[in-house]
């Protein structure tokens, strides 16, 4: 005797429905994003999955080095030729350039030992290459090929031969995440080199030149000026130069002047950088005033211990 | 012995075909294929050109095999891709298990047209699967992109042919001269 089965044979079984499946991966990508926005814990991760990806990266790599070797391999002996009587050139241009700043080093180093400052350290640098421009339109960053490897650590400046590209945020074991100065809401902290004034440049975005924001339209601006890094974060060593100034619009009508800038570094097309190591460590933070409030003065102690071990 | 179809039959497979089964393999392989060509190292007008290969190779799949690629598969690959990509976990992963289940769900109407009215419908498809990453990503309070944005899916709808008939190509059946 023989019973209808009840269930479906096996050739129709094909697990939950796409509706379901997509409800519950959606949740989980939903999670996972607001997650890695809000609170970092997937770092971990990411460092595995990304050491996973390497050989792929390095393979996708390959097709473009292996053009660039043939290109290099056929470049002309013209073209050399020229690139040499132009590099003979700029070398005894700079020449003189290089032996005045070698005497002001010496005096300058004279002076503050006078003054019994500190001497400016000079930490090691690391040249990288970059292995690519990061592809999300969203943001602008790059990815070098040193990492933990060569002991990069996040928070690094990185430059070129022109000026200051962008800082290290995020290490992986062979590679590095560089965010440029560029990005949106990235900010350098500078000076105004000709005049001192000190100010904050903020990216703005893929497309957008960087802006200084909260200027007052009296500051002592002008276009053309250069902007060098200040050195007040400890992030940045200070003197690299960063910016011109691109345009300047003092509107009486507003409090603040509107003024843009164009990156001096090939943001965008650099291919060997340098990361500069960290500077000594920023100093300490002065002491508050202390407050006759008792209740006040509690709040502000527990957050000033959270915030400054 | 595998030996592969002719340049000539490069093309997809008319109604009078029926293909042969597809070696899981193969789509792995494809899938990893596609992963490499996202990470290419592009800059410039390449880079604004450059389509969302993973996202047509997936959707590819999840036409002609949904019974290996749907939403977990393509959501898995989606994980990869933020790492690769460096951007917020989940927002690829998200982007293209929606893909896969529009694909699972359009698939049967697709695949009656010709190839070029097909590339119309992915275009919408990847168009869809490129705002669900701008909506993620607006949401998180970054700014709007310029308009180049909507060049890769365009892009990737005008590759659709041509993915078609090479990830088609081994499993086209062979005529022996005889039945010929």
């Amino acid at each position: 005797m023989h019973y209808i089965p009840v269930e479906p044979p096996p050739f129709f079984r094909r697990g939950p429905s796409p509706l379901a499946r997509l409800a519950f991966f959606g949740l989980i990508s939903i999670a996972l994003l607001f997650v890695d926005t809000r609170y970092h814990y997937l770092e971990g991760v990411r460092q595995v999955a990304a050491t996973v990806l390497y050989p792929l990266q390095r393979a996708a790599q390959l097709p473009g080095d292996v053009l660039g070797w043939v290109g290099g391999y056929f470049t002309s002996l013209r073209s050399l030729a020229d690139e040499n009587t132009t590099l003979k050139q700029q070398s005894v241009e700079q020449a003189a350039a290089a032996q005045a700043f070698a005497a002001t080093q010496e005096e300058n180093g004279r002076l503050r030992a006078l003054l019994e400052a500190r001497k400016r350290s000079t930490t090691a640098a690391k040249t990288v290459e970059v292995l690519y421009t990061g592809r999300d339109p969203f943001v602008q960053k790059l990815f070098v090929d040193r990492g933990m490897d060569a002991d990069i650590q996040p928070g690094e400046a990185v430059i070129d031969g022109d000026g200051v590209v962008g800082q290290v945020t995020r290490v992986y074991p062979y590679m590095a995440e560089v965010t440029l100065v560029t990005d949106k809401d990235h900010a350098v902290p500078v000076q105004v080199q000709r005049s001192g004034v000190r100010s904050v440049l903020y990216g703005s975005g893929a497309g957008r030149p960087p802006e200084l924001r909260f200027m007052a339209p009296s500051a002592d601006i002008q276009v053309g000026d250069v902007l060098v890094t200040s050195g007040l974060d400890g992030t940045y060593p200070p003197g690299l130069a960063v910016a011109r100034i691109a345009t300047l619009e003092r509107d009486t009508g507003q409090i603040f002047a509107r003024i843009t800038c164009t990156p001096l570094a090939g943001v965008d097309r650099s291919e060997h950088l340098l990361v500069i190591g960290r500077t000594a460590a920023a100093m300490p933070r002065p002491e508050e005033p202390t407050v006759q409030d008792p209740a006040k003065k509690m709040g502000k102690g527990k957050r000033r211990g959270g915030a400054n071990p | 012995m595998m030996v592969l179809p002719s340049i000539g039959q490069l093309s997809t497979a008319g109604p009078d075909e029926i293909l042969r089964p597809v070696k899981p393999w193969f789509i792995v392989a494809t899938l990893f294929a596609a992963l490499a060509g996202n990470l290419l190292p592009l800059t410039g007008v390449s880079l604004a050109l450059r389509p969302d290969f993973i996202a047509l190779v997936l959707l590819y799949w999840c036409i002609q095999e949904p019974r290996y690629v749907g939403v977990g598969v393509a959501w898995t690959v989606g994980l990869m891709m933020d790492v690769g990509d460096a951007t917020l976990f989940g927002q690829h992963a998200l982007a293209y298990a929606f893909l896969a289940y529009a694909a699972e769900y359009f698939r049967r109407r697709v695949l009656r047209f010709p190839l070029w009215q097909q590339a119309a419908q992915v275009a919408v498809l990847l168009g869809l699967c490129a705002g669900l990453v701008l909506l993620v990503r607006v949401v998180g309070g970054a700014p709007l992109p310029r308009w180049t944005y909507a060049v890769p899916p365009l892009v990737g709808a005008l590759l659709w042919p041509a993915v078609t008939m090479l990830l088609q190509w081994p499993q086209r059946p062979q005529h022996s001269p005889v039945e010929l």
